[in-house]
């Protein structure tokens, strides 16, 4: 029985569409095969950050790769940049993947050769004329900040600056997409946030398309726009990060906002009422807990929280396990001050 | 001790070392051209890879296997027809090729072919996501990624070699092995015994070294 196709209700609001799933689903041949993914839709906009979320095996490496045709989907169709990947031949698939970059979470460098000789590898793929590959070559490690490292080898490097070289190389046949496969997942915290934010500047800068995948909210958080979380190979949810960060529907996003947070899965382990309280915009600095608290009664013990920003929105999180007083008019309370309350868990009054 | 090395003619040591030295280029060059493509192709055809195909690879690989089991003694005498047909002559060094190369290029083969397995899967996987066509990928990145690998695989083969040359020597090949069994063994000619298998110590000595300098400066691992 063929799936009713999945209808995107967060429809980007350009009327192009730089990357379409309709319906893929992939079964990898041989024993005990099990779907990668079934029934996956999805579309990228142009000049969007779209990031997929998942644990490990849950089919991101799959749906990554059929982007740019590593991988061929068992039933449905990909679109990029106006291909039917699936359709191309060999010339099509070459020149689409001149078109789409990708970078990887071990790199990927080849060894061999310098990192000049990297960036320059797509292009002499290409046969673009010596005099093209050098200039070219020198603007982008100029452009990732790795003029002084052109004659090193990748062993010389550290993580950060080997996956420089990795998007140095993925953008040198000037593509209109790129793809990152974990690409800070092998990194320090540190070098996570560099390497993201050179991300979100060649997104700003040139108008790239990038489609991540990741297992971990924060680089979501980080540089995404829409997100699409996928839990055994299907899309559970999906929508600009806000509203998925924010307000999780499915209990695999819950669990990543959760992860990212820090705040214990099971808040059923405190008593009274377990509630997460999310500030947005304005609220997020106004001293509205102490008012509450005082107003209704109730007692609050903080579980977790933080205070930040979503790309350019400031907002907060906050669960709460409150108890005593009036309970009801303190989330009434705190409704009516444009906090939105989500209740985590009623357990243990 | 006056008599030792009396019986060394040292003209005679000179011409085999020359004889043994061009036994092993000859057979080397060809070995590496032979060998090296049949690695690349046993490898590519293997399970996983670009061009996988289980009959191919059967073939290929129970050949291999069944001129590797063959002793390198019987292959000498076994290859005459062949040799005689292929270079007019069973002797000489001429005659030593045709044998060395049969026996060293499937044992080549096999090294070449482990080599490209140690490649990191993801750079192939890469080059593909650049646009590489797939000779583009075997030329331009499997080949140079593995090449410490095929230098360390080129030296062994090359040392093998160095033995084999001494065993062609039983069926009139030349060289310092042919002196170490003619003068050496059956005329218990200890000196010429002791000086042939030092220079073939020093050969290989000598290829070992290159060898690993070589390795060491193509690695940039």
């Amino acid at each position: 029985m063929r799936l009713p196709a999945f209808v995107p209700i967060d429809l980007p609001p350009q009327a192009a569409i730089v990357i379409t799933f309709d319906n893929v689903s992939k079964t990898y041949a041989g024993a005990g095969a099990r779907a990668a993914l079934t029934g996956v839709s999805l579309s990228v906009a142009p000049g969007e950050v779209f990031g997929v979320i998942g644990a490990s095996g849950a089919g991101k490496s799959t749906l990554i790769r059929l982007i740019n045709g590593l991988e061929k989907p068992s039933g449905g169709q990909v679109l990029v940049d106006g291909d039917d990947v699936a359709a191309l031949g060999v010339e099509g698939l070459r020149s689409l993947r001149r078109r789409v970059g990708m970078i990887f979470q071990h790199f990927n460098l080849l060894s061999s050769k310098t990192v000049a000789g990297n960036v320059a590898f797509p292009l002499k793929l290409a046969g673009r004329p010596d005099a093209e590959v050098r200039a070219r070559t020198t603007e982008l490690l100029a452009r990732v900040g790795l003029s002084d490292f052109a004659s090193k080898y990748p062993a010389q490097l550290s993580g950060g600056q080997k996956q420089r070289v990795g998007i140095a190389r993925a953008l040198a046949t000037g593509p209109k997409v790129l793809l990152c496969d974990e690409a800070t997942s092998a990194l320090d915290p540190e070098t996570t946030e560099q390497i993201l934010d050179l991300v979100s500047t060649l997104n700003r800068e040139l108008g790239l398309t990038i489609v991540l995948i990741t297992h971990e909210m924060d680089v979501v958080r980080r540089v995404c726009d829409r997100v699409a979380v996928l839990e055994a190979g299907a899309v559970v949810e999906s929508g600009p990060v806000e509203d998925v960060f924010l307000h999780p529907a499915s209990p695999t996003a819950r669990r990543f906002v959760m992860e990212a947070d820090g705040v214990p899965a099971d808040g059923a382990l405190v008593g009274g009422r377990v509630v997460r309280l999310t500030f947005r915009g304005e609220a997020t600095y106004k001293p509205i807990l102490g008012l509450v608290a005082r107003e209704t009664g109730v007692d609050y013990s903080i579980l977790g929280g933080r205070i930040h920003r979503l790309r350019e929105t400031p907002y907060g999180q906050l669960t709460l396990s409150l108890t005593g007083g009036d309970v009801e008019a303190a989330i009434a309370r705190f409704k009516a001050d444009g906090v939105r309350v989500d209740l985590v868990t009623e357990t243990g009054r | 001790m006056s008599s030792f090395m009396e019986n060394i003619d040292w003209s005679e040591i000179g011409q085999a070392t020359l004889d043994t030295l061009s036994m092993l280029g000859g057979s080397m060059v060809l070995t590496v051209v032979l060998g090296l493509p049949l690695g690349v192709i046993l490898f590519l055809t293997g399970p996983g890879q670009m061009l996988r195909n289980r009959a191919a690879n059967g073939v290929l690989s129970l050949v291999i296997n069944v001129l590797r089991s063959v002793p390198f003694v019987i292959l000498l005498i076994v290859m005459i027809p062949l040799t005689v047909a292929l270079v007019g002559t069973s002797l000489g060094v001429a005659g030593a090729i045709p044998p060395l190369v049969v026996g060293a290029a499937p044992f080549f083969a096999r090294l070449v072919e482990t080599a490209l397995r140690e490649v990191d899967k993801g750079v192939i996987e890469a080059s593909f996501a650049m646009g590489a066509k797939r000779r583009q990928v075997v030329l331009g990145a499997l080949l140079p990624e593995a090449m410490p690998g095929l230098i360390a695989a080129a030296t062994v083969t090359a040392i093998a070699l160095v033995s084999y040359t001494a065993m062609a020597g039983v069926v009139g090949a030349g060289g310092l092995g042919d002196l170490a069994i003619r003068f050496g063994y059956q005329r218990f000619q200890t000196d010429v015994m002791v000086v042939t298998v030092v220079l073939l110590l020093v050969l290989v000595q000598a290829l070992q070294m290159v060898g690993d300098a070589v390795v060491r400066r193509v690695s940039h691992r």
